[in-house]
This record gives structure tokens, sequence and C-alpha cells, in this order.
């Protein structure tokens, strides 16, 4: 039998609410300003950092930056992660996308094809000006040619290392930690 | 899941699912791109015995938003008549390689009898009296948009409850989301033994409407005069029309449903089914992101 | 030919030897016999009778020829079988009668013994030949397949049987009541959405024919019966003295209506299987004497045929090789009947319905006589049928006891599962 063993804490609340604030400062900076940026977050823990982002981008510039919500299920090209009953969440992007510079937030940066499907998810919705990419840990292993524009730490995993972000919206507390799946592996 | 053939494998959970994956798929028929590709690389067949023009192209368009590719097969008996057994016709067809039968007979069991033949997915599209199950649940879905939810509802459902499936479907699933049914008719045409919990069944349309949140007018057939299972199309109208009249008994916010097609001015009164109360209209829009859900649950979800 | 069955059981419990030369059960034997069979641990019975089944000779051959219909009797223990005339063309003239008996005979497996129809094509209008057909071998007069809806019509068959001493079996459901239904109606066929045939259409046609036929000097059989309601008016009918027999088939003694859960054509009989307390009482019929006989109504099908959706799929189920098995291991093995009884029900009875001599293993008798295994279990196993219907069977992998070792018939070993 698999079973997790905790390896390391990679990230504490003061590291995380650092890295969202650099993030907004380099959005910022990349698009010289916040004129036609939107924020969306991909279903489940890239919304509350998508909203964090958007909070913390509005407040420096002083403007309100809308936020969405982004369920990528339909886009999916691995039906293998889809369980017993598949559960499709809501994409509630309150604002017309296009002709804004659309940043895609997702917690952890893997193989690529969550955004991928994100992508794809994004556009059907409308045809934005660009789309640039913000991921809180890239760890690597990358399966498409995809990079992230904006990361908040990059951290070097194994394949049987596994990544678990936790926030304060949906775990009740603010985490990044690391864990090493031990026994037997499916490959 | 395997098949929807009728709702007696599924629970409560999982039913909800699926009117919530409608929800979604709502939404994607608002968007200027009115298509996913879930469903991508996904072979489904509407095997249709028996016409429904109406239903095999909300199946197939249900099926094509979701970028599954789509063959039809229509019988309406001629293969049978030929004398190629429904097996062999399943068999055949699933030779090409299909993923889903979305099948439609006229006789009660015939997609249990396709599920029992084929390993791809089935839907029952309505075979005989027994089961409609994908118009229950766009009956569920119309009624929850309304109520935000069907717990404690009460629902009539009058007219020939004997040979209409879509009253089975509805007496089955209803109670499971937590409404609660009436089925009602002449008496000729209502099976007591219907009777189940959360299902009563009555011939007084009076007592079928008084309080009900939702009155479902099912469709006469015209076959049945000829029956001997009513003596006329006047008496009929005079003691079972749903009109607006007999809807005062009903809740002042009550609604009114029908499967389609309608005779109009025969089972359901004309002008209450171009009113206000009406759901008819989004009955029929409603069919098609429930009937996404179904398709992608069964063909996504696991066994 | 002379034969010796050594140390068999009969039906009461008694160990004992059969001999057998030119066709006759005899006190000893004028030569050593050409054969001997070790019947040891085996129940020796006179070959069983069955009074009605369908072999679908001749025209549909499809579903059954003589020759398998035949081969699947005698591996069922039966020595003669009496064949329904719902066949294609009809059996309604001396000239079909003559050519099937002279096939069979050919065949040299059971007796058959041919129904000839009631009405001329079983349509219910003219008369068949009734006299013709009794001298070219027709055994009784039957629309079976059919119901007699024209009463008049069976009163004056009735009265112009009687004068030729034949019986006149019944088919006993009123079309108007069956309606379009294909299972019994009731809680499982409202539920399942499927077209029910109510009890009453079989009571109400009997009644109707129980009066008929207490007004003429014919006598008539009820066959399959199906219920209890059917049972009670026939059990009314005897004990006012009025001319008729009544037979159960195994599927209605065994079945009910919620295999039909199942969508499987497969249970799809006419008249339609019950509900258990249909079974029960119908059980009670033959416990106290209403039951005359057990009549397979063995009514093979193609597996195409049976594939169809269950409004178009034909009536009836393949079951003459496993009837006796069956009912023994359900009813005598559990002790709710005893074997004799059984036995009578599938020896005694059907030959006095149909006049033949009491069948018997004492000297004299015509050598039709089975073998019969009660000690060790087999499963039903479809495929193996003799019977062309092989595609399924309701009982399909249940242990049964009582399969039959050997069968006699005229002297001559017709059917011998160890050979």
């Amino acid at each position: 039998m698999a079973r997790l063993e905790f390896k390391a804490k990679l990230l504490e609340p003061d590291d995380m609410r650092r890295a969202i604030t650099r993030i907004a400062h380099e959005i910022l900076e990349r698009n010289k300003g916040a004129s036609n940026l939107a924020i969306v977050g991909i279903h489940t823990r890239g919304i509350p950092l998508a909203e964090r982002i958007a909070l913390k981008v509005s407040e420096l510039e002083g403007v309100t930056i809308p936020s969405g919500k982004l369920d990528i299920t339909l886009y999916r090209d691995d039906l293998s992660e889809v369980g017993l009953q598949p559960i499709v969440r809501q994409t509630e992007v309150p604002f017309d996308i296009s002709s804004r510079r659309i940043v895609l937030v997702d917690d952890v940066f893997y193989t690529g094809r969550t955004a991928r499907a994100g992508l794809d998810a994004l556009i059907d919705l409308g045809r934005p000006t660009s789309i640039q990419l913000a991921v809180l840990i890239d760890r690597g292993h990358r399966e498409l040619p995809i990079r992230a524009d904006y990361v908040g730490k990059n951290i070097p995993t194994s394949k049987q290392e596994i990544v678990k972000v936790k926030l304060l919206e949906t775990d009740g507390e603010d985490a990044v930690e690391l864990y090493e799946l031990r026994g037997e592996v499916k490959s | 899941m395997k098949d929807l053939l009728d709702f007696s494998k599924l629970d409560r959970a999982q039913l909800e699912g699926m009117l919530e994956t409608a929800v979604v798929m709502a939404g994607v028929l608002e968007r200027p791109v009115k298509k996913v590709p879930a469903l991508q690389g996904f072979t489904v067949c509407t095997a249709f015995f028996e016409n429904s023009t109406r239903t095999r192209l909300s199946f197939e368009l249900a099926a094509r938003r979701m970028s599954a590719d789509v063959v039809t097969f229509t019988a309406a008996n001629s293969s049978t008549a030929k004398g190629e057994s429904l097996k062999d016709t399943i068999q055949t067809l699933e030779a090409m390689k299909i993923d889903a039968f979305i099948v439609r007979h006229g006789a009660s069991g015939a997609a249990h009898q396709v599920s029992r033949w084929t390993n791809a997915k089935v839907v029952n599209a309505g075979d005989g009296r027994r089961a409609h199950p994908t118009q229950a649940l766009l009956d569920a879905y119309t009624l929850k948009q309304k109520f935000g939810s069907l717990e404690g509802l009460e629902v009539a459902i009058i007219g020939d409850v004997r040979h209409s499936r879509v009253a089975r479907s509805n007496a089955e699933l209803l109670p499971k989301l937590g409404a609660k049914v009436r089925l009602c008719g002449p008496a000729t045409l209502l099976p007591a033994e219907l009777e189940a919990d959360g299902v009563t069944v009555t011939t007084d349309i009076g007592e079928a409407l008084t309080g009900a949140h939702a009155v479902m007018a099912l469709r006469l057939q015209l076959e049945r005069m000829s029956a001997g299972y009513l003596p006329s199309l006047e008496e009929y109208r005079e003691t079972y029309q749903v009109n607006a009249q007999r809807m005062g008994k009903a809740r002042p916010d009550a609604v009114v449903l029908h499967p389609g097609p309608m005779n109009r001015d025969l089972e359901i009164e004309s002008v209450l089914a171009d009113s206000g109360r009406s759901l008819v209209l989004q009955q029929v829009a409603n069919g098609l992101p429930v009937r996404m859900a179904v398709l992608y649950h069964l063909l996504v979800g696991k066994n | 030919m002379k034969l010796r069955i050594s140390n068999a059981t009969d039906m009461h419990g008694k160990s004992r030897d059969v001999l057998i030369e030119n066709g006759v059960i005899v006190s000893s034997l004028s030569a050593a016999p050409d054969l001997e069979i070790d019947g040891a641990g085996l129940l020796v019975t006179p070959a069983l009778i069955d009074p009605h089944a369908h072999l679908r000779s001749p025209g549909q051959e499809e579903k059954e020829s003589l020759e398998t219909g035949l081969q699947a009797a005698v591996a069922g223990g039966y020595g003669s079988v009496v064949c329904m005339p719902n066949t294609a063309p009809v059996i309604d003239t001396p000239e079909v009668v003559r050519a099937l008996l002279e096939r069979a005979s050919q065949l040299g497996l059971a007796r058959l013994l041919p129904a000839a129809a009631v009405t001329q094509g079983q349509q219910g209008k003219l008369l068949s030949d009734a006299a013709a057909l009794k001298a070219a071998g027709a055994v009784m007069l039957t629309d079976d397949g059919r119901t007699n809806e024209d009463a008049g019509l069976l009163r004056r068959a009735l009265i112009y049987a009687a004068a030729l001493g034949l019986v006149v079996s019944v088919h006993a459901e009123d079309a108007g009541l069956r309606g379009d239904g294909v299972m019994n109606e009731g809680l499982v066929s409202e539920t399942l959405g499927l077209p029910g045939n109510p009890v009453v259409a079989e009571a109400a046609r009997i009644a109707r024919d129980l009066e008929i036929v207490a007004a003429t000097s014919g006598r008539l059989h009820v066959q399959h019966l199906s219920s209890a309601r059917g049972l009670e008016l026939v059990r009314g009918a005897k004990a006012q003295g009025v001319r008729v027999t009544c037979e159960v088939g195994p599927h209605h003694l065994t079945l009910t209506d919620s295999a039909l859960e199942s969508f499987d054509a497969i249970y799809k009989v006419a008249p339609p299987l019950r509900l258990q307390s249909d079974c029960d009482a119908l059980l009670q019929g033959i416990l106290d004497g209403t039951i005359d006989c057990i009549g397979t109504d063995h009514a093979p099908h193609t597996a195409a045929e049976k594939e169809r959706d269950l409004l178009e799929a034909p009536f009836g189920i393949a079951n003459i090789e496993l009837c006796f098995p069956l009912l023994y291991t359900r009813f005598v093995h559990t002790g709710k009947l005893e074997l004799t009884r059984l036995v009578e029900l599938m020896t005694a009875g059907p030959a006095q319905l149909l006049d033949l001599p009491h069948p018997s293993l004492e000297v004299g008798a015509v050598a039709d006589v089975t073998l019969f295994d009660l000690s060790s279990e087999r499963r039903v196993d479809p495929s193996a049928f003799k019977s062309k219907a092989r595609f399924g069977s309701p009982w399909a992998g249940e242990a049964l006891r009582g399969w039959a070792v050997a069968t006699i018939v005229g002297g001559r070993v017709v059917y011998d599962a160890r050979a």
C-alpha cells in the first residue's frame, strides 16, 4: 500500500504573503499598470490565490481588479483523473474577457496539462489581448511547452513527491508542504 | 455508472450531482463558444427504434456540444421486420466501436435488453411505458430552477398514467429528490399498483391539484378512445383537462409542465400552456444541458 | 429383442427386474437377453406421456424438427408425446396426421400422438373433419395457440367430438380480457410498464367453457392452468360432476412474474407466469387431485426470436427435457409431493385423458419404460439440450436430480444417457 510521508514545510504563511505581494508587483510592472487587467483562478486553490492577487494589485494601484473562477474539468485531456462520480464546477467569469489582459492563476505548476486546459477554457469565453500564467509553486516536470510568467517559488521535486498547497479559504491554514509517496507507486 | 436505464440504482447524491453538472452545462450553452471538448474521441449512437425527432435531436446536440461524434440509427421496426433481432442490431452497431447507445424503443425493457447485449454505455431515451429517465431529470431540473429545491414539493401528474413512461420515471425520480407525486387520471388509465413511498394515486383531479406546486399534464394518445379506455375526447376534456380554472386549486405560484408534444385544448388548455405559469418551453431548453450532464457522467465517470 | 432390467427400484420403493420381449413386459425371457441394463440405484417407471408439446412440425423446423423434438422427449424420459396442431400448415387434415405419424415411426424415438385442430386452419370458423382425423390417428382436438372465441362453435365441437370419443382441449384465455398483455397483470407488470394479461382472462374463459361442457355430452380438457382462480373453478366443476380434466406445466409451478424483471423474453409464456400464491395453489391442486396431469407445453423458439423485444418475442419455453427432474427436485425431493403422485401425473393421468391403456410395469403391458437416476445431481445446461432451443433456460445452472438414464419404447432402447 502506498502512503504519504511528510517531508518538509516549504512555505510558511508569511512566505506565502510575500510571494503573492511580489507576484502582484511583477504583474503591474510587466503590464505597465492595471488597465484592462483581470485575474482568473483555476478551481480549486487557484481561486483564492487569484482573489488574493487581485486584492493586492487593487491595493497597490487603487483600482478594483475583477477576478473570476474557471473550472477546467470539461477541458481535461486525462480522464483517469475523474472519479466515480464526476464533479464539474461552475465557471464564473462575470466580465467580458475580450480585449483584456488575463492573468490565469493556479497553485501548483507541474506537467502543464491543467494550464493547457485552462488556456482552452479561457479562449472559449472570448478573445483576450493576452493571457499570462501565475503559479504559487513551480515543481518542474513539464510535459507541454508552457512556462509560467510569475512564480511564487521554484521547488525542484521528484515525481514520487507530492506538493500540497493549503489555503485559509479552503483548508483552514496557509502552508505549502512536501510529501513523498512510499511503497507501491502506479506508473 | 454503466447505464441510465431508470433510477432504481441511483441514490440522491448521484442524482443531485447530475443536476449540478447540468447547471454547469447550461452555463456552457450561454457562452459565445457553446461547445466543450469534454467528450472528444467518444462516439455516441442514437438507436431509435421508435420515432421521436425532438428527443433524438436533443440528445445529438447534447453529444455534439461536448465534441462527441454522433451516428444515428433509426429503425422504427424496419430491421426487426426484416427478421433481425434487437440483439443482432445492437451488436452490429457495437462492432463500429460505439461508446454509448441512446436507445428509444416502443417496448418496455428494450434498453435493459440492449444493456445486457453490449459493453457500451446505454442511455434509455424512452422504452415503451417503462421509463424515460432524461425527461424526468429535465423535469426535476426545471422544477429546481423554479423552486430552488424539490424538497417538499407536491407534483401532480394528470392523464394517461397507465401508458406513460414519463409518469413512471417521474414517480421514481421526484420522491428520491424529496418531492411528493400525485398520479391522477381516469380509472382505466390509472394503475393503483403505482402507489408507493412518496407516490399517491387518485382519480379525483380536484384532490390531485389542491395545494400542488406543479402540475404536469400527460399527452393523451388518441388511440385510447378506439381501444376502449375512454368514451370520448369531450368527456376527457371535461373531467381531466389541466386548465386555468382547475389551476385555481393549486398553489398561487404553481407551475404547469408538459412533456410534449401537446394536444392543445385536450389534455392541456392552450391559453394555460402559453401563460406565465407554463414552463413547457423551459423544459425543452433544459433537455439539452440535462442530457449533456447525463452523457458526461456516463462516459467520463467510472463504472 | 429381449431385454432385462435388473435390480431397479419402482416408485413404491420395491426392487424389481423388468423383462421385455417382443415389445411387451413378460414374466420370463424365452432365451438369454440381447441387452441387460443394470438398474441398481435407478427408479423404473412406465415411460412418461406428455399431453401437450409443440414439436413445430410441419413447417416450423427452424424452431424444432420432429427429430430434435422427439429426441428431446426421450431424453426427458417421455415415451409418448402429444404434438399440438398450431403448425404450418395446421394439423387439420388426415394427410398431415398420417405424414407426421409415418415420419415419427421412421425416427423410432417416442410415440407421436398428434392433436388435430378443432377448426380448419385454427381459424375458429369451420369444424375440421374430426372423424377422418381420428381415423388417421389424431388423439385429441384443440385449437391451442389460439383461443376459442366463438362459444357456439366450441359447444358444437364438444357435441361432435363426444360422438367420436375425442376430448376437446382448450387454451382458456379470453382474447378481449387478455388484450395485448405479455405478462401477468399486477404489481410487477405495472412497475415494469409491460402490458398485463389479468387472471380474469383465464378465469372468465374457464368459467364459460365449464358451463358449455356441462351442457353437452362432451369432454373438456383445460390446458396449462396458471392461476389459483382458474384451478378453483375447475375444482368446483369437478365436484359437480362436470366432465373436465386439467393440466399444469412445470413453469407455472416453479416460476413467477417477477422473473420478467430481467426483461428476458425467455420468461414470456402464454398463459403468463403468475404469483407465488398461484404456484402454491397449483401444487395444492396436484395434491388434492384436481389436476389430472402434467403437460410440459414445451414450446421452443429460435434464439433470434427470443432476442427480440418483449412485445415482439413469441410466447413459449423449452422444457420437455427437464420437466421430470425439475418437478422431482423441487417437490418430491423436498418432501412436498409423493413420488407416486408425480409419476401418476406424468403417466396414468395423461393416459386416461387420451384413452390410452393404463401405463404399467406389469406383465402384459406395452414395454414403454423409463429409468431415472434420483441420487445424483446434474446442472441444467441448455447448450446440451437435444431440443433446438439451446440458447437458454430459466433453470440454467440449477442442480437437479431425477434425470432420465434410459428410455425404452415398445421394447427398444430409444435413449441411453450412458451410451
